[in-house]
């Protein structure tokens, strides 16, 4: 008995020792957490809250109906990079989305297949590509190649491969998520595997391929050197796809390496710009893609 | 090497088979459906041997056995659904009416036509309405029909899967905002609107409570005048409730599912003729 309440004693204060030593780690460990969460949305609003603080002055009607002043002049918009980057985003987007859903569904409803894997290896290689080579590799065949010269359509043709792996890797995830009792249920009804995956698979994921086609039309948009090989700039206003084309980020390039303040402001609006496009274009999209059913 | 094998492994069981298993009664309305020395593996795994009975048409048919005893994958080769799973496969006869569902000319989507299947869990399809998903099978195989054709299909099974009156004023809601028991009787009415001779279920009341349970049974007894029913369960005091006959399966020490009893429910739970059908309905095992 004596023993007994002896080792009893000894126990208890060791066991407090631990218990608070457990306690200050946990601390530790929740505050580095929370540290690092702030300074990565710090960085976020830092960023944003200067683009708009600078930004702003720059725009004015003007700014969205002009295009911009030769070297030197003061005033002007960017109305044809708008234009431009509008344009570049649907023609990349229309080649790309369907490209990278389609490669995505096959490298999950046909996992079993021979293909699945080199398809999901090779979007990777693609995705790890600067996207500077990617724009080489289209000024070698497109400017240089077929189309003979700096055009919308290289630029369309270079952000688009730029998007394929994203919206298929984003979309592959997505397609895992759908339950495979619903593939199944289907099944069962005496549908066709092509009738299963197109219209209870896709459906049922929609919300995640237009997430994921967002993803990829904001990095696309937002994409600036692969631009400069392929649809080079354009000061006027042109939707050809065969002719050169302006687009936000080159425009912003453009204003931010002149030696004038007033076109420093520019880029700043500009920025701005670019960040509202890609924010609106991402609301809309989300916006259509509600549920159908309540 | 693994041929070999399992036919030493099929023919062994087959003389220890034909003792134990009785010949199905004939009843009036014939065989519904007919499975013989049905074999089915899952990747090297061979999961059941030597399968052969014959389904009873107009009635319920209720498989019963432990965890692990192939209960499942039997009735998935049914309507050729257990090929779906990566790997698996299966050989033997199967015939549903005059179709031979394993024959090289079969093909599976025309085999699943002919069979309803519902499944463990309720799996309406989340995005569409109560009414979409009732009208999925035919629009997924593609009928032509005309609104009002549509919407007495959509009524007609609602009232047969018993749910027509719970959701009379909500068939343009999801599917999915529906109890466990509406789901499931849903996911009934989805089976039956293709008209299926056949209706398979793979323990459909396991994930519900006893009053959704109770429903589903009480729907089945309705239901066998006008389909064949197939239901797969671990609950004995089910398969003695809602069944006509009675197929007892089980895995042996090499972890094969084979069948082991087949016939009469009362019969099979009164008087076994198996001794490891006994030690499992007397609850010794599983």
């Amino acid at each position: 008995m004596a023993t007994q309440a002896a080792t009893l004693a000894g126990a208890i204060p060791a066991r407090h020792r631990i218990i608070a030593r457990r306690r200050i780690a946990e601390r530790v460990i929740v505050g580095l957490l929370a540290l690092a969460t702030l300074a990565s949305i710090a960085i976020l609003v830092t960023i944003l809250s200067y683009v708009i603080i600078q930004g702003i002055p720059a725009i004015n009607l003007e700014f969205f109906t002009q295009r911009p002043k030769p070297f030197g002049e003061v005033g002007g918009g960017v109305q044809p990079a708008l234009v431009g980057t509008l344009v570049l985003a649907a023609v990349a987007g229309a080649i790309a989305i369907p490209v990278g859903i389609a490669a995505a569904i096959f490298v999950v409803e046909y996992r079993s297949g021979r293909f699945a894997t080199p398809v999901r290896f090779a979007a990777e290689l693609i995705a790890g590509l600067p996207s500077i080579v990617v724009g080489v590799f289209v000024w070698a065949f497109l400017v240089r190649g077929l189309i003979g010269h700096f055009a919308a359509l290289a630029g369309a043709v270079a952000l688009a491969v730029i998007m394929v792996p994203i919206v298929a890797r984003t979309v592959e995830e997505v397609l895992k998520l759908v339950p495979n009792s619903l593939r199944e249920a289907a099944l069962a009804l005496g549908a066709p595997r092509w009738k299963v995956i197109l219209r209870i698979v896709v459906p049922t994921a929609r919300a995640g391929i237009i997430t994921a086609s967002v993803l990829a039309l904001a990095r696309a948009a937002g994409e600036t050197a692969p631009l400069l090989l392929t649809a080079l700039g354009n000061d006027f206003f042109s939707t050809d796809l065969l002719r050169p084309i302006g687009a936000l980020p080159l425009q912003i390039y453009r204003y931010a390496i002149s030696p004038y303040d007033d076109w420093h402001t520019k880029a700043w609006g500009t920025s701005l710009v670019l960040v509202l496009v890609i924010g609106i274009v991402a609301l809309l999209l989300r916006v259509v893609a509600r549920e159908r059913v309540r | 090497m693994s041929i070999t094998m399992r036919d030493t492994k099929t023919t062994e069981r087959s003389a220890d088979q034909a003792a134990t298993q009785p010949a199905a009664e004939a009843t009036a309305k014939g065989t519904a459906v007919r499975v013989e020395h049905l074999d089915a593996w899952y990747g090297t795994h061979h999961a059941i041997s030597g399968v052969t009975l014959d389904f009873p048409a107009g009635t319920v048919t209720a498989v019963i056995g432990p965890s692990g005893c192939g209960k499942s994958t039997l009735v998935r080769c049914l309507n050729r659904m257990h090929e779906v799973t990566p790997g698996a496969r299966a050989r033997g006869g199967v015939f549903i009416g005059d179709v031979d569902v394993y024959s090289p000319y079969a093909d599976p989507v025309e085999v699943r036509s002919m069979v309803g299947m519902v499944f463990q869990k309720p799996n309406p399809f989340p995005m569409m309405s109560v009414y979409d998903n009732v009208i999925a099978g035919p629009r997924l195989r593609g009928w032509k029909m005309k609104r009002r054709e549509a919407d007495d299909l959509v009524e007609r099974n609602l009232r047969r899967a018993a749910l027509w009156d719970e959701v009379k004023d909500k068939l343009h809601r999801s599917g999915g905002a529906l109890s466990g028991g509406q789901q499931q009787r849903l996911c009934i009415a989805r089976a039956l609107a293709t008209d299926p001779s056949v209706l398979l279920m793979d323990e459909p009341c396991s994930a519900l409570d006893p009053i959704a349970t109770y429903k589903i049974e009480e729907l089945l007894r309705e239901l066998s005048s006008e389909v064949t029913i197939v239901i797969v369960t671990h609950n004995m005091q089910q398969a003695s409730r809602v069944s006509e006959h009675t197929a007892f399966m089980l895995a042996g020490d090499d972890s094969v599912g084979r069948l082991v009893e087949f016939g009469r429910t009362d019969g099979v739970f009164t008087n076994p003729k198996d001794k490891r059908t006994e030690a499992y309905i007397t609850g010794r095992f599983g």
